[in-house]
């Protein structure tokens, strides 16, 4: 599978997770959310931000549990829970937002 | 999940014993790991004989092609995962001290989310014991 945005094709695997996570653009995440009916607001960005972030430390994408902590500390007790983060991401914070974010699949995420 | 009163809390402990390349084992190892620190358990991770050459200093996998899962085990601290054993003559007789490995923290929630340490250095002698403690121990 592949994505096309501006002319040029990224490959996909059958899920639609980006092949390469260093060919992420901005542009690949606001396309896949139109493709899936929902265009990114600021709330979207920051998570999928913190996501970029946390993979570029530790290699991996957090499970649900540990972004939602996670996100708490960092952007406050209001946004720390899954209701705020099931809202934004309805199919699943750490797997719809991981794959706006261009990341793989989160480990334990089936 | 099963959320019911009677919910047994087992001692589970993962025992790293190769080195973190060559072999597939030290990845699979830290990815079930993080898969099984979903379930509430009572997790503890060991790391000796080649092992504790996971937990070393500036790793570089450039030249053989793989990745560098180093800097993920930084991250089992937000995975409630707290306890971390190396045994000692594991690292002398490699000629290695906890100077050459990553230090290793988590946040107590319960004291104001202060950074403390997860990694306790052990003899063999007490090793075994710790051993003796778990309901269960994967080796890898």
């Amino acid at each position: 599978m592949a994505i096309e945005v501006d002319g040029q094709s990224y490959e996909t695997d059958e899920e639609g997770y980006l092949a390469d996570l260093n060919q992420w653009r901005p542009e690949l995440a606001t396309a896949m959310a139109i493709a899936d009916g929902a265009p990114l607001e600021e709330h979207h960005w920051e998570v999928i931000n913190f996501l970029r972030e946390y993979y570029e430390e530790y290699q991996i994408a957090p499970a649900v549990r540990v972004l939602t902590k996670a996100i708490g500390k960092k952007l406050g007790k209001d946004k720390g829970n899954s209701k705020y983060l099931y809202e934004l991401f309805p199919y699943g914070p750490a797997k719809q937002a991981c794959k706006y974010a261009g990341l793989p699949k989160p480990t334990g995420c089936v | 999940m099963d959320n019911d009163d009677d919910q047994v809390v087992k001692k589970f402990m993962y025992m790293n014993r190769k080195a973190p390349y060559g072999t597939i084992y030290a990845l699979e190892s830290l990815e079930v790991v993080l898969i099984a620190a979903a379930f509430d358990q009572d997790v503890s991770l060991v790391f000796a004989d080649d092992g504790v050459y996971q937990l070393t200093n500036s790793q570089s996998t450039d030249d053989i092609g793989m990745k560098n899962f180093s800097p993920t085990y930084s991250a089992l601290g937000d995975y409630d995962i707290k306890k971390i054993y190396i045994e000692k003559e594991s690292l002398d007789e490699r000629g290695l001290t906890l100077e050459d490995l990553q230090a290793l923290t988590y946040e107590d929630e319960d004291d104001d989310w202060a950074e403390k340490d997860s990694i306790h250095l052990v003899s063999r002698e007490e090793l075994a014991e710790v051993i003796d403690q778990q309901d269960v121990v994967f080796s890898f």
